[in-house]
């Protein structure tokens, strides 16, 4: 008995009561955040797959609207958000062998890249407002008479990319509050959890953009033009 | 450090990390590239193989499943499982709607 209260008198952020050992926590802690994961690969997946219905249904009028994005800046902020995963990751790294310096500098580079995604995505959507590719009622797209199913392509492309940006939002939000906590020293090599799991986060929103990009600007491009 | 050995936690080097960063980009300028080219209906299983490639190298190296536990392992895994059945399911009744007739029509 007298050990039990020693053992809860001593209980850390990296060793909570209801664990018998830090790594059983870490790996309760990634299972968890796998968990919420998949829920979010389940509710993106949805709208995956209405865009492939759709795009089978209407193929001729998607082919062209999808034509109609920029596909050079669209593979430009695939490498922006790609070099974000890279320097998240070195960020997690950082956190694992303690080095708290490099931990903020590389917290810091993601969350530029975060606002450099986010920007180049809302130079495009600006574009879309004025080339009167947004759906409504000044919708027009040049070269076909389905003004309606061309409208269809980009109420999905502005779901799915609007709620992709949303998630970056989230983790941009998640990388200042991580920035300050490690400013203030909070993440050692023991517990670092809100590192990791923020990183697994980001690299899961990575993964999304990794199908999105192809799908929405690339896959129909040859159909066209 | 001595007392911290008891978690085998497995870090990657810089390196390692480095290589992948830059086959994720190599990958990336393939993909815009192929998508120039008339490929006709395997310029999306091109553009989708290339995709999983990306998508397995985040997840394997960046997301540390290569590292994390079997019951891990097999939760990523049934994300796979759940997304395909949602897919398959979906498309199966969507594609084959109007092959049989409709009862008392």
């Amino acid at each position: 008995m007298a050990d039990q209260a020693q053992a809860h008198a001593v209980e850390t952020l990296a060793l909570r009561e209801q664990f018998d050992t830090a790594a059983q926590q870490r790996d309760a802690v990634t299972l968890g955040m796998w968990v919420f994961l998949i829920t979010e690969v389940m509710f993106f997946g949805g709208m995956f797959l209405a865009y492939t219905i759709y795009r089978d249904i209407y193929f001729q009028v998607f082919a062209l609207a999808s034509s109609s994005l920029n596909a050079v800046i669209g593979a430009v902020n695939t490498a922006v958000l790609l070099c974000s995963s890279f320097t998240m990751v070195l960020a997690v790294r950082a956190a694992q062998i303690g080095h708290r310096r490099a931990l903020v500098i590389f917290l810091i580079l993601t969350l530029i890249l975060g606002f450099a995604f986010l920007g180049v995505k809302a130079f495009e959507w600006n574009q879309k407002f004025q080339e009167h590719h947004v759906p409504g009622p000044t919708f027009h797209l040049d070269g076909t008479a389905e003004q309606g199913h061309a409208q269809l392509f980009f109420s999905l492309y502005f779901a799915m990319t609007g709620l992709h940006a949303l998630h970056m939002v989230v983790g941009c939000g998640l990388l200042t509050w991580l920035l300050f906590q490690s400013l203030k020293g909070k993440f050692t090599p023991e517990y670092m959890t809100p590192v990791d799991i923020s990183g697994l986060y980001w690299h899961f929103v990575d993964i999304v953009w990794i199908f999105l990009f192809p799908l929405l600007y690339l896959i129909d491009r040859h159909l066209g033009r | 450090m001595a007392d911290h050995t008891e978690h085998t936690e497995h870090i990657d080097s810089i390196q390692t990390y480095g290589a992948v960063w830059i086959l994720l980009l190599i990958l990336t300028a393939v993909t815009t590239a192929v998508a120039f080219i008339d490929l006709g209906a395997f310029s999306v299983v091109v553009a989708l193989c290339i995709a999983v490639i990306k998508m397995l190298l985040v997840a394997l190296f960046f997301m540390h499943v290569r590292y994390s536990t079997r019951l891990t392992k097999l939760v990523v895994s049934g994300a796979v499982l759940w997304l395909a059945i949602l897919i398959t399911f979906t498309l199966a009744d969507v594609w084959t709607r109007g092959l049989i007739g409709t009862p008392g029509r």
